[in-house]
């Protein structure tokens, strides 16, 4: 078809009529298969098929990047107002004025940071222990249905969780375990602070200990798949020559699956991190730092739910998007770091 | 002797701990489950499926913010599903041993797990933003954009399962490239590849970050897909929040709707995968 274009437009140029010159290019090409034979006819249009076919893949993977890229191209483009505004002060500052559109991302980030930090500090021990529980203590019988129920647990979507947190975790807290708390660390220095304050039930510990329940069926399931990597072999061997069940765990089957273990966990944290339902029904929504882990909060994409669609204004929305892209970056380097070493459990397994 | 005796109990105090974490754990997940289906289950009726999401203080239900949930999960799933079929064909089938293919695999394992609420970021700025108010169509195009990694993830999955030798026998017939992974890799994976769409539409029809600002919210029925449309998740998510009785029991309710959907889809995916596994 391209090849007859110029043709066509000297024709055109020439005066000649655009009808005539589509015809004879219709009569060449009955005259040349009539002269091919069927087999060669169907080679050919089979050899169209399969290059169309190769090349709409290739489209389709090229695209997969081109959305990613996509991403971060439209976040950039989106927060540039706010970047013009406010610089690298953003990052540092605890400003969030939408009056005076005076904005900083520093209480978000410190939430965000500070509520992933208290989930996976439950969740990788909890999840350890059920990952080891699954491989080495269960009874037979039950190892798959329970296996398979923390799997499903692991698709149950966030928001799930965040309503269970705000009707039934915040309240049952705030009558039962914050005083206690507060009671508890009052008079110890460092502690005080920490627990301070009255017991609202909602607060950054809250949101963490829901990130933690939320993330606990991932750490669990990717550290029993790593778990089972290791070859029957070698724990065989230790367990021959007397080693005690927590020893082969310990010296055989943790140094062995070290690096698949961290990438699971990490991915547990990049979950974490960019976990918006869970945590905005439970955070509070404060944007303030403060020393007590019993008070209100806010996290990144806690502030992003509950203010962009009211944000009104240039500069306030383009403050919420470089909070996105402040987040896509974080969660970025995580799960990255997460990928690349679980790819490296995988080839050992291979 | 001691020595011994010391092994002994670091051996029973870890494998103590073990099984309180296990029990701490799981504890928790059926504690939800429990509430889950006890609040859930008192406000289902009738009425939850023929009526409206109601004004604060009247009766109502969840019809149209189910009928939104579907309808964004159908054109979603129809979006992303062949796209990311293809770029997983690509992976497995044409470029497997390709700079891309490693680049897009790292890529969409990326995007697999990047948090959701970035993608209505970006889709808010791609679609939202230059058309002026909030869509369906807007939220159906998030939903596609976190179907597409899963797609893509278990169809080059399932497509590497298929033995070679199924691959060279097609061609060693004279089957075109086309046809070998259409005729012979697709049928061969099929199984796999349904369990992958219906991953897919599990993952989707929860999600809710993505929706707060593309397809935003509507309080009446609606199938226009440029205009502003309910989802389950979005509605569970304002009535929750809201301070009035009703409100929030139809929240628990549709949250137990959406759970037993996923449950219900991912079971459904297992069984297909697992029938799949003893088949071979």
């Amino acid at each position: 078809m391209f090849s007859i274009e110029p043709s066509r437009r000297n024709a055109n140029g020439a005066g000649g009529e655009a009808g005539s010159e589509m015809s004879e290019v219709v009569l060449q090409q009955a005259t040349a298969s009539s002269v091919a034979t069927d087999r060669a006819r169907i080679l050919v249009r089979l050899a169209l098929v399969d290059r169309i076919f190769r090349e709409l893949t290739r489209g389709a993977a090229i695209a997969v990047l081109v959305i990613l890229g996509g991403v971060i191209l439209s976040l950039v483009y989106g927060s540039w107002p706010a970047m013009k505004a406010f610089g690298f002060g953003f990052l540092v500052s605890q400003a969030w004025n939408p009056v005076t559109d005076n904005f900083g991302a520093l209480p978000a980030i410190y939430g965000t940071i500070l509520t992933s930090v208290i989930a996976m500090l439950i969740a990788i021990p909890v999840g350890l222990g059920i990952a080891v529980f699954l491989t080495e203590l269960c009874p037979h019988v039950f190892r798959r249905p329970i296996g398979t129920a923390i799997e499903l647990l692991a698709g149950i979507p966030s928001i799930i969780y965040g309503i269970w947190g705000l009707f039934v975790l915040a309240p049952f807290l705030q009558s039962h375990v914050q005083p206690a708390l507060i009671a508890a660390f009052g008079d110890i220095p460092l502690f005080s602070t920490l627990f301070a304050g009255p017991p609202y039930g909602i607060g950054i510990l809250t949101a963490g200990f829901i990130l933690a329940i939320m993330v606990l069926p991932f750490v669990a399931s990717i550290s029993r798949d790593v778990f089972e990597t290791v070859p029957p072999v070698l724990k065989e061997a230790a367990s021959g020559i007397g080693c005690t069940t927590w020893e082969v765990m310990r010296y055989v089957v943790m140094p062995y699956t070290r690096v698949g273990v961290i990438g699971g966990v990490m991915l547990g944290l990049g979950r974490a991190l960019g976990e918006t339902m869970a945590v905005t029904f439970v955070i509070g929504n404060a944007h303030k730092i403060s020393g007590s882990l019993l008070a209100p909060g806010t996290t990144i994409s806690a502030t992003i739910a509950n203010e962009f669609t009211e944000a009104v204004g240039d500069l306030y929305t383009s403050a919420l998007i470089e909070l996105g892209l402040i987040l896509f970056v974080i969660t970025f380097f995580v799960l990255a770091i997460a990928r690349y070493m679980l790819m490296r459990i995988e080839q050992k397994a291979a | 002797m001691s020595l011994y005796a010391s092994r002994r109990s670091a051996n029973s105090t870890a494998t103590t701990l073990c099984w309180v974490a296990a029990v701490f754990g799981l504890a928790w997940l059926f504690l939800i489950l429990i509430a889950l289906l006890y609040e859930g289950l008192r406000g289902l009726s009738p009425a939850v499926f023929t009526q409206m999401t109601p004004p604060p203080g009247s009766d109502g239900g969840l019809l149209n913010a189910i009928f939104g949930s579907l309808i964004m999960t159908v054109i979603g799933v129809a979006i992303g599903t062949p796209l990311g079929m293809l770029a997983g064909t690509y992976m497995a089938e044409y470029g497997r041993y390709s700079k891309l293919t490693t680049v897009v695999r790292f890529i969409n394992d990326i995007l697999l797990s990047a948090p959701s609420i970035v993608v209505g970021l970006f889709v808010y700025t791609m679609l939202v933003h230059p058309m002026g108010h909030f869509s369906a169509i807007s939220g159906a195009v998030a939903l596609a954009l976190l179907v597409i990694p899963v797609v893509v993830r278990t169809t080059e999955d399932m497509l590497l399962l298929v033995p070679g030798s199924m691959r060279e026998a097609a061609s060693a017939l004279g089957a075109p490239r086309a046809h070998v992974v259409s005729r012979v890799a697709y049928r061969a994976a099929k199984a796999g590849l349904i369990t992958g769409v219906l991953l897919a539409i599990a993952r989707v029809s929860g999600e809710t970050a993505p929706l707060l600002f593309t397809a935003l919210n509507n309080q009446f029925w609606s199938t226009d897909l440029a205009a502003p449309m309910a989802s389950l998740p979005v509605v569970i998510f304002q009535f929750a929040l809201s301070p009035y009785k009703d409100w929030q029991q139809l929240a628990w309710t549709g949250a137990l709707l959406i759970t037993v959907a996923v449950l219900a889809l991912s079971i459904a995916a297992r069984t297909l995968s697992a029938g799949r596994r003893k088949s071979k």
